[in-house]
């Protein structure tokens, strides 16, 4: 008799068990654990699940298990990578990733597969250009957008002549266009293009280039450890008293606390700053400080707002992600309540949002005010 | 270019060289004479880097020294490192075929990068040149020239000269060069070359260490930093001629004069200069430009 119920027992807990199973949806996090880029893939994830922890852990009434694999930043097992997440562990949402090489990559499996695909960081203008689909969604920014806001920026400073300096790779080439672009719209030059291979970081020979031209102004792209060295060889070289840097926001970034006094008072665009000073990032920073002991960054804001966006599909669609006209259409028309400040989806699934002046003082960027308000990236060659 | 920007592109391009040279000199060693193909040399370099970053405050507390403190500190944690790794793997490998060395040397870096990763995170770290050597000299009229970076140079011309001294002058020089030639023969003589060669290979490992600790000021401090330099140190040690130390040297020179020169008057190109300088070289001199006897 005991035997029986026991066993009976068991049954009944196996069986719950399988029904819950089918009822999670999983979600392939395709970030980087390990190398360059490990910190930044730790923020995203971070933010991710702690608004899906906001949530009581279920979007629209799913549970969400996840599923990890480390991208490692290296595009040659990107493909790999995505489709063991994909036919292996049958995830029914990828979120990935920072690298922008491996993002398009993955962006290449999603359009073939029809997967759904939330990008939190990776910057490439193509991911919401040629390659735009109505599964892919991006809820960090093109390298269009901070580089066109800084234009705009720079020419209503005065600045006439420029000289751009940055790797020669995808960001720092469609960075320097974006700025081009509005710099040049408003009547200012850009002298000479200045470029070294990715990652090369020894600069000395193109900052004797950078004081030979004597420019009004210099605008750079660099991030991480090659944005700390620029940073610190610029002020080193006896430039930044004569000739002032600018800088999409990646220059500073993360990399204050390396840069020491020599990033003091350097301007950058970027959508997020550290002293925005809104309800709504305040209740986030203090929430995201409590949950992991760590401050927020623009990584983590990006990886929260990627699973306010997914939250928002599935509501629409009461969890039955099979309906992916309505998920795509309930996404287009939402306002996301980011800690950033609300932001809009284009018609291309780029945010359409506030680009902000940020000033170095004291190891933060602090707010300057708003370079330029709404902006939409182009999206050029996207077909949809 | 102006004759004075060409000057300063020339100093420049000599710095780098300088650079260079420091960072593939534990390499020549390793690889050259005792013909390990060592991977993990970057690690090392990152090695010293972290060092002089982490070191610092614990050095300034414990002995209440600076940066030359740091130096002096990391350069005998480095030496034990090698001795040490030499011991539990490297001797091992002497016999082997390349591809095992490879391997090994390898999983050395993946190693020494997750340990990299657990103890002292994934950011990105300044460290401050010393104070008496801060100071900037004027240069032209716009720019200005970073004492430190003529202090880098001076270390590498020192331990330029140190190495030639120490191998073709004395008679620990003349043991190693025996042995890289005739491991049994020296062996026969009476010398003990199991100890020779552990020193050797400490000495290797603590020339990557302090050029690690020297360039971090100047390079920052980063994850994967080793990597980068890598794949640079194997084209100067074999542009050079494997195991010859002013075959490095010069190697070193002329690769930053390609390098700085390249980024200016053919950027489209400056990614493949170098690899285009290798090729030809080895055209010319399938051994490289000295050869080790």
């Amino acid at each position: 008799m005991k035997l029986k119920t026991l066993a009976f027992a068991a049954a009944l807990a196996v069986s719950s068990a399988a029904q819950a199973q089918s009822a999670k949806l999983k979600v392939g996090l395709m970030l980087p654990a390990t190398g360059t880029f490990a910190a930044l893939g730790t923020a995203i994830e971070n933010g991710f699940r702690l608004y899906v922890a906001e949530q009581g852990g279920k979007l629209a009434g799913r549970e969400i298990e996840f599923v990890k694999v480390d991208d490692e930043s290296d595009p040659a097992k990107a493909t790999d990578n995505v489709n063991k997440l994909i036919k292996r562990d049958n995830v029914d949402v990828l979120v990935g990733t920072v690298h922008s090489g491996v993002a398009m990559a993955m962006a290449k499996v999603a359009k073939d597969t029809g997967t759904l695909l939330f990008v939190p960081n990776a910057g490439a203008d193509a991911v919401t250009g040629p390659m735009c689909a109505p599964n892919i969604f991006r809820s960090s920014f093109s390298n269009w957008q901070p580089g066109y806001a800084m234009g705009e920026v720079m020419a209503k400073k005065g600045h006439k002549n420029v000289v751009t300096i940055t790797w020669k790779y995808a960001a720092g080439d469609e960075s320097v266009k974006g700025f081009k672009e509005a710099f040049e719209k408003s009547g200012g030059k850009v002298v000479k293009e200045l470029s070294l291979p990715f990652p090369n970081v020894e600069f000395q020979a193109l900052l004797t280039e950078i004081a030979a031209t004597k420019p009004d102004a210099v605008y750079t792209f660099f991030a991480g450890g090659g944005a700390v060295k620029f940073v610190k060889d610029y002020a080193a070289a006896g430039l930044k008293k004569n000739i002032p840097l600018y800088g999409a926001g990646f220059l500073t970034d993360g990399t204050l606390e390396a840069q020491g006094a020599d990033a003091d008072g350097l301007l950058t665009t970027l959508h997020y700053a550290d002293s925005l000073n809104t309800q709504r990032d305040n209740s986030f920073r203090l929430a995201y400080a409590k949950a992991y002991k760590l401050q927020p960054d623009v990584y983590a804001v990006q990886g929260y707002d990627a699973a306010q966006m997914l939250g928002i599909g599935l509501a629409a669609v009461k969890g039955d992600i099979g309906k992916k006209a309505e998920f795509a259409a309930a996404i287009e028309k939402a306002k996301i309540d980011s800690p950033r400040g609300p932001f809009s989806v284009s018609k291309a699934h780029n945010p359409v949002q506030d680009i902000y002046l940020r000033q170095v003082s004291g190891k933060e960027n602090k707010l300057v005010g708003v370079a330029s308000k709404s902006l939409a990236d182009p999206a050029r060659g996207c077909r949809m | 270019m102006d004759f004075a920007t060409f000057l300063i592109q020339c100093l420049n391009s000599l710095q780098y060289g300088l650079l260079l040279f420091l960072v593939a000199s534990g390499l020549t060693l390793i690889f050259g004479i005792m013909g390990v193909i060592n991977l993990a040399h970057g690690s090392f370099y990152m090695i010293g880097a972290y060092m002089a970053f982490a070191l610092a405050p614990v050095v300034a507390t414990t002995f209440g020294g600076g940066f030359f403190a740091v130096l002096l500190v990391g350069t005998v944690l480095a030496v034990l490192l090698g001795y040490v790794l030499e011991w539990a793997f490297f001797s091992f490998l002497y016999e082997r075929e390349h591809l095992q060395q490879v391997l090994m040397t390898y999983g050395l870096i993946l190693v020494f990068e997750e340990l990299r990763s657990l103890l002292v995170g994934d950011d990105v770290h300044g460290v401050q040149p010393p104070d008496i050597l801060a100071g900037t000299l004027p240069l032209g009229e716009m720019m200005t020239y970073p004492v430190y970076r003529l202090f880098v140079s001076g270390v590498c011309l020192a331990l330029a000269l140190g190495m030639w001294f120490v191998f073709t002058r004395t008679r620990l020089g003349m043991m190693i060069r025996a042995g890289s030639t005739n491991r049994e023969m020296v062996q026969s003589l009476g010398i003990d070359i199991k100890f020779l060669y552990r020193v050797v290979f400490a000495a290797g490992v603590a020339i990557a260490v302090l050029a690690g600790m020297v360039a971090a000021p100047v390079s920052s401090v980063y994850p994967g930093m080793g990597n980068s330099v890598l794949i640079i140190c194997f084209v100067v040690v074999v542009i050079g001629g494997i195991g010859s130390i002013r075959g490095a040297l010069l190697a070193a020179l002329l690769i930053g004069a390609v390098d700085t020169f390249g980024k200016v008057l053919l950027p489209q190109a400056a990614g493949v200069l170098v690899y285009v300088l290798m090729a030809l070289i080895l055209l010319w001199k399938p051994d490289g430009l000295f050869k080790a006897a």
